[in-house]
């Protein structure tokens, strides 16, 4: 075994893992409603991949190798947690199955991914634990990994994932695709956890802290992975939609020195076009299906925006539109703020400042974006001393050197 | 919940801080408190003076043991401590993102003692 074809190999066992970690998990854990198992399982498949594999090469169907070795793996786990009156009707299923699954040459188990993507954002976990659940069971990212992005310390991320997985095992949640009558509201949570692991891009406002979760990545395989499973479903299309335009941006949200570039100054040039076009496509599919949603909303006023590499300006007229049909789906504060920018944008500086009075105060004391907004305005309207006082709050909330670093330069 | 974030600084930050009382980051700071009082966590706290000042005291067997320079031996020493109020170690963690020592050394977040252990330390 020469190193180079080793090294194959282990890419290869990644590949796999990567593509089929979330295939696997779901379908072993689709009767037993034990993650935490399934999860094992497969983990103990990959140490038996990375075993076997360089040795005797990658096998013809290697998720179909997995799928075996992680089965006989669950089969030992539950035959030692000895509640074998309990376990009988699983161990039925992996033992039946297992024999024709080890025979079989091509991938015929069925994906149950779309079951786990609504058991990990149920209305009964934890709406906080949704994304972490997801990004660990779906992509098989490690809690220590997740709790980087979500500022969490690993330890305890860790026993928040264990406490969830507990609650879904022993707490009735079905492993199954919510009711007709259920679904817009259910399918809601899962979008809403994939958003929250791309982060959240204020880029659109005036020296914004946007708190990237360096999970975008991550967060636009699972909406693609939802697209496959739900192929007509407006939202998802929508969401992936916003995801690719503000992912577009990445190249021009920073100089050549490092420093912060609000996106009115960005170069367009710098643009992802390949992205643009594809989030453009499927807006355009979206809007086509006639169930406008939030998602779809903040992709439109995203395209409006990306508008600007073709045009050479910004129809702020159209993302004012845009939002007010967007404020009767969402409450949020960033929805309220960017409001406020775009209005101050379209019908003046006066008017912008207005729709920011109009937010209460106590909501906005530690929201850094509200006090970015402000200060530009006040600082354009030149009331200086309001606005270095506005400018001073949204340096103390920011997150982001560069972003501060920024405010702090045009504080003056 | 009373949280202490205890600020390290680097030795080239510290450098800094020993030769520019108007050094740009100073700014920062500045508005970093001010956010904190703004949003009605801010319990207390200050900046040190620089490691080198320190003076470490032990007393073993009934000896004095004196020593220049701080306690620990580190490249990264204690510069200050912020002291909050606040309701759980999430809400911490994202104050000490937001602290301007978290992007140029390390912020360490510790509870305070429980009050009970508190009162127990002072006896009131």
């Amino acid at each position: 075994m020469n190193e180079i074809h080793q090294e194959d190999t282990h890419r290869t066992i990644e590949r796999v893992a990567r593509e089929s970690y979330g295939r696997l998990v779901a379908y072993l854990s689709v009767h037993t409603h034990d993650l935490a198992s399934a999860e094992d399982a497969l983990s103990n498949a990959l140490v038996s991949a990375l075993n076997h594999w360089p040795r005797e090469g990658v096998p013809k169907n290697p998720e179909a190798w997995l799928m075996t070795a992680a089965r006989h793996s669950l089969i030992d786990v539950i035959r030692h947690q000895k509640v074998v009156l309990e376990s009988e009707p699983t161990l039925k299923f992996l033992t039946e199955n297992s024999t024709e699954m080890s025979l079989s040459t091509s991938t015929q188990f069925p994906d149950e991914r779309l079951n786990l993507l609504f058991v990990c954002a149920h209305p009964a976990i934890d709406p906080a634990m949704h994304t972490p659940l997801m990004l660990q069971t779906v992509l098989g990212l490690d809690a220590a990994r997740i709790a980087q992005a979500f500022l969490i310390a690993p330890k305890t991320m860790g026993q928040r994932l264990f406490r969830a997985k507990t609650k879904i095992r022993s707490g009735g949640i079905p492993f199954e695709i919510p009711q007709e009558r259920d679904l817009p509201e259910r399918l809601d949570a899962v979008l809403e956890a994939i958003y929250a692991a791309f982060g959240l891009g204020w880029d659109d406002m005036a020296g914004a802290d946007r708190r990237g979760r360096d999970l975008a990545e991550e967060a636009m395989w699972l909406a693609r992975v939802l697209l496959q499973l739900m192929p007509r479903e407006a939202e998802v299309q929508g969401l992936l939609a916003l995801m690719l335009h503000c992912e577009a941006r990445r190249p021009a949200r920073r100089d050549v020195k490092g420093r912060y570039v609000p996106l009115s100054e960005q170069n367009p040039e710098q643009w992802l076009s390949p992205l643009i076009e594809e989030a453009e496509r499927h807006l355009a599919e979206a809007f086509q299906r006639g169930r406008v949603g939030r998602f779809q909303l903040e992709a439109a006023i995203q395209s409006v925006h990306a508008e600007r590499a073709r045009s050479g300006r910004t129809d702020w007229a159209a993302i004012v539109l845009f939002y007010e049909q967007l404020l009767k789906v969402s409450g949020a504060l960033g929805t309220r703020v960017g409001n406020a920018a775009a209005v101050a944008e379209a019908n003046g500086l006066e008017a912008g400042l207005a729709v920011l009075e109009s937010i209460d105060r106590d909501a906005v004391a530690d929201y850094q974006p509200y006090w970015a907004v402000r200060a530009h305005l006040l600082q354009k309207i030149g009331k200086t001393g309001q606005a270095s006082e506005a400018y001073d709050r949204a340096i103390g909330l920011a997150e982001d050197p560069a972003v501060r670093e920024f405010l702090l330069q045009k504080r003056g | 919940m009373q949280f202490a974030l205890m600020i390290y600084h680097t030795p080239e930050e510290f450098e800094m801080r020993k030769n520019d009382y108007n050094h740009p980051h100073l700014g920062a700071w500045r508005a970093y408190y001010k956010a904190l009082v703004a949003a009605g966590v801010y319990v207390g706290g200050n900046a040190l003076e620089l490691p080198e000042t320190g003076t470490t005291v032990r007393v073993k067997e009934g000896k004095r043991r004196v020593q220049d320079g701080p306690y620990a031996d580190t490249k990264e020493q204690l510069a200050g401590f912020i002291i909050l109020e606040l309701p759980s170690i999430d809400v911490a963690l994202e104050w000490a993102a937001r602290c301007p020592g978290a992007s140029i050394g390390a912020v360490e977040v510790r509870p305070l003692a429980p009050e009970a252990m508190r009162r127990g330390f002072t006896g009131e």
